[in-house]
């Protein structure tokens, strides 16, 4: 299963709407860094509003994708964390540090804007 | 009526399975939306567990009564190499895979009762159940 990425100008626009298994979840992680490459991408958002479990593997394949985003010049934005997820994500104890956030995808967009500026 | 699944874990697609079953039964058992994610997490990570370090395995999922309570019961099992270092893997940030080392801890966070039979060599059983409030 592969997961879309929209170009949006200089921005990657991408809404999870698959279950994300190992495999998506890895084969996501190659595709964005080979389109922010490509394309010359300065932000990427990612739309989670459809993911309902965000489990440690998951995790760590999120904040690897921002990392691996920052050290190649671009910034990530998540957005539409469901609360349910989020509650799971802290009773887990995981902080995705330093990770900007944002309630939707307009709201991403804004967000990598002001990012983006300073 | 007791409710309960089986899934077998020989690949990443049991770890799907398993939490697809998983939520389908909570849902059913009646757990709100917050619940039905944390158990679903919590046998997520228990499967990937499996698959990781034992290869293959079994996680059995089945509705909990105890005095009046119910709740739901995840009973992950493997003849894998068992736990070494068992009393550092409940720790935060303990892995011997480069993972967060988030998993078992978190499980035991995410669930109310928590066990974890382990010999080595023998294999791993690890309980948890969650009750309905
Ligand atoms: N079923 C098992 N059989 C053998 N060893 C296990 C089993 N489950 C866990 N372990 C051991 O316990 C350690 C901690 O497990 P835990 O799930 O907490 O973290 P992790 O799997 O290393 O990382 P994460 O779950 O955050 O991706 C593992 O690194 C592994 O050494
Ligand atoms: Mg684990």
């Amino acid at each position: 299963m592969r997961i879309p990425i929209l170009k949006l100008h200089d921005y990657l626009l991408i809404s999870v709407q698959v279950e994300l298994d190992d495999q998506t979840a890895l084969q996501f992680q190659e595709d964005v860094l080979e389109k922010i490459h490509e394309e010359g991408s300065r932000g990427v958002v990612i739309d989670l509003t459809s993911v309902d479990m965000i489990d440690s593997f998951i995790a760590k394949v999120l904040g690897d994708v921002v990392d691996m985003s920052n050290l190649m010049g671009a910034r990530v934005v998540l957005t539409g964390i469901q609360p349910a997820v989020a509650i799971t994500l802290i009773d887990m104890g995981i902080v995705l540090d330093d990770v900007p956030t944002a309630l939707d995808l307009e709201q991403g967009l804004d967000r990598l804007q002001l990012e983006l500026e300073d | 009526m007791q409710v309960q699944t089986h899934v077998d874990i020989h690949s990443e697609w049991g770890i799907v399975a398993a939490r697809q079953a998983g939520r389908k039964l909570a849902r059913e058992i009646g757990f709100g939306s917050v619940d039905q994610a944390r158990i679903t997490t919590a046998i997520s990570e228990l499967a990937r567990n499996i698959y990781l370090y034992a290869n293959k395995g079994q996680i059995q999922i089945e509705e909990a009564t105890s005095a009046g309570k119910r709740g739901i019961k995840i009973i992950a099992t493997d003849q894998g190499p068992g736990i070494k270092e068992i009393r550092r893997v409940m720790e935060d940030g303990f892995t011997t895979s480069g993972g967060l080392g988030a998993g078992l801890p978190g499980v035991k966070r995410l669930m109310d009762d928590f066990d974890i039979d382990s010999e080595l060599k023998v294999g791993t059983t690890i309980t948890a159940i969650k009750w309905l409030r």
